[in-house]
């Protein structure tokens, strides 16, 4: 794998999601539109908020991963540049680890944004940023591997919007159940060991980079 | 072994259909080589085929001296395609297009702003984005992708659509400069009128997914007949 390939397909998306503007006018918000959504369907009741913020926060995570996942997919196939992409010498663990790395910023970015505005909607208070701030890492960048990896599996399939979230949220179900239980430890929500739940995140971060590296090139060739 | 491409009663399958039928047909090195059939004759499977996009199903096929039944990827950075699609991202400009897909190649700045130069997406097309460019202008920026890769072999489905007059002329001087240099063409059409422009070695038929006539082109220039 040759890093300054990655780091151009990283560039070239990051400069694509910026350029239309997608993101920020329009995932961003409706990752606000969600929050403010539980919160009404959760009655305001801020102790019920508080105590439900940090799943909350990771399914309103997996929510807004889905769409970001379906863009990335999406500018590659509208006019066959994944095609085109085979015909270069780049490897295709560079590819991956390119759209992999774009994800990552625009999910982490996101989850930013969220975090601030759930601190201040759910009336949250943070024991352990630390933990916060790795969890955070760690479940990203699981969350970006996968959903790059499942995100081609979905691209040569006609039906790629509605059949990417069946694919994808069961394997991203163990990311989400341990960034929760880290995350309401860190608040002080729950009585877990965040830390234990830390070394999980990291055992599916690894394990998801590592497989959509190795597997990466063959799904390209099939979609 | 001399030929650039040899294939020997080659069968493609698209998912149950077989698009080629057992395809025969050699190309020797700075050949300019024509294929025209009607619509769904085989033609952009034949060249998808050559590119190594396609998994040969029966028969035998040699790309640039690399097997294809063992190794479809070999060959594939010696090849340039550009098909009915251009392979841009629309929200880039056409200098960052073609700037992006010669850093995957290593291209150099200098070859980069050469190819933008040579297919006249250069001065103030350079900074449009390509979603706001004309199919022609498109076209010419995919090719400067196309010139900054330099290819063995290019593979040219319809290169000339949505081309004006300024266009096509541009294209086969491309096309014929390439050919000049030792790289092989083998260019797809089925308008009559682009069978001679650029002027090819041989005009291949293709029907019903087999060659159905071969025959070499006496105004070539290259004395073969």
């Amino acid at each position: 794998m040759e890093f300054r390939d990655a780091w151009s397909i990283a560039c070239k998306d990051l400069r694509i999601e910026l350029r239309s503007r997608i993101l920020t006018n329009q995932i961003a918000p409706y990752t606000l539109l969600i929050v403010v959504l539980f919160g009404f369907a959760l009655d305001a009741d801020t102790q019920t908020l508080r105590d439900t913020g940090p799943g909350l926060f990771w399914v309103a995570v997996l929510l807004i991963a889905l769409l970001a996942i379906q863009r990335a997919v999406k500018i590659e196939d509208d006019d066959a540049a994944r095609e085109r992409m085979l015909l270069t010498p780049v490897h295709s663990s560079s590819v991956f680890f390119g759209k992999a790395i774009a994800l990552f910023i625009q999910l982490f970015a996101l989850e930013v944004l969220l975090f601030f505005v759930m601190l201040a909607l759910f009336d949250l208070s943070v024991e352990d940023p630390l933990l916060i701030c790795l969890s955070a890492i760690l479940a990203t960048i699981g969350v970006a591997s996968s959903g790059t990896l499942y995100g081609v599996i979905a691209a040569g399939v006609g039906v790629r919007e509605t059949l990417l979230p069946i694919l994808l949220l069961p394997v991203l179900a163990p990311i989400a159940i341990g960034a929760t239980r880290t995350f309401g430890d860190a608040f002080g929500r729950v009585d877990a060991d965040g830390w234990a739940w830390l070394g999980l995140l990291s055992v599916f971060a690894v394990v998801y980079t590592v497989l959509g590296m190795l597997a990466y090139g063959q799904l390209v060739e099939d979609a | 072994m001399n030929d650039v491409i040899d294939l020997q009663e080659a069968v493609v399958t698209l998912g149950q259909f077989p698009a080629l039928t057992g395809v025969t047909l050699k190309v020797a090195k700075g050949e300019i080589v024509t294929i025209k059939g009607p619509n769904g004759a085989g033609k952009s499977t034949l060249l998808r085929l050559c590119a190594g996009l396609l998994p040969v199903r029966e028969g035998s096929a040699y790309v640039l001296g690399e097997n294809l039944n063992a190794n479809r990827r070999a060959i594939r950075q010696d090849v340039g395609l550009l098909g009915h699609k251009t392979g841009l991202y629309e929200d880039l400009t056409v200098e960052e297009n073609v700037a992006f897909w010669g850093s995957m190649v290593r291209a150099g700045k200098d070859e980069i702003n050469k190819a933008i130069k040579i297919m006249g997406v250069d001065g103030r097309l350079r900074k449009v984005l390509v979603r706001q460019l004309s199919a022609g202008q498109r076209r010419r920026t995919s090719f400067a992708g196309l010139v900054v890769q330099r290819p063995s072999l290019w593979l040219l489905d319809e290169p000339h659509a949505a081309l004006d007059t300024e266009g096509r002329d541009l294209v086969d001087n491309l096309i014929q400069e390439a050919a000049a240099s030792g790289a092989t063409v083998l260019l797809v059409s089925h308008a009559p009128k682009e069978v001679s422009s650029p002027s090819p070695t041989r005009i291949v038929a293709i029907a019903g997914g087999r060659i159905t006539s071969d025959i070499y082109n006496e105004g070539s220039g290259d004395g073969v007949s």
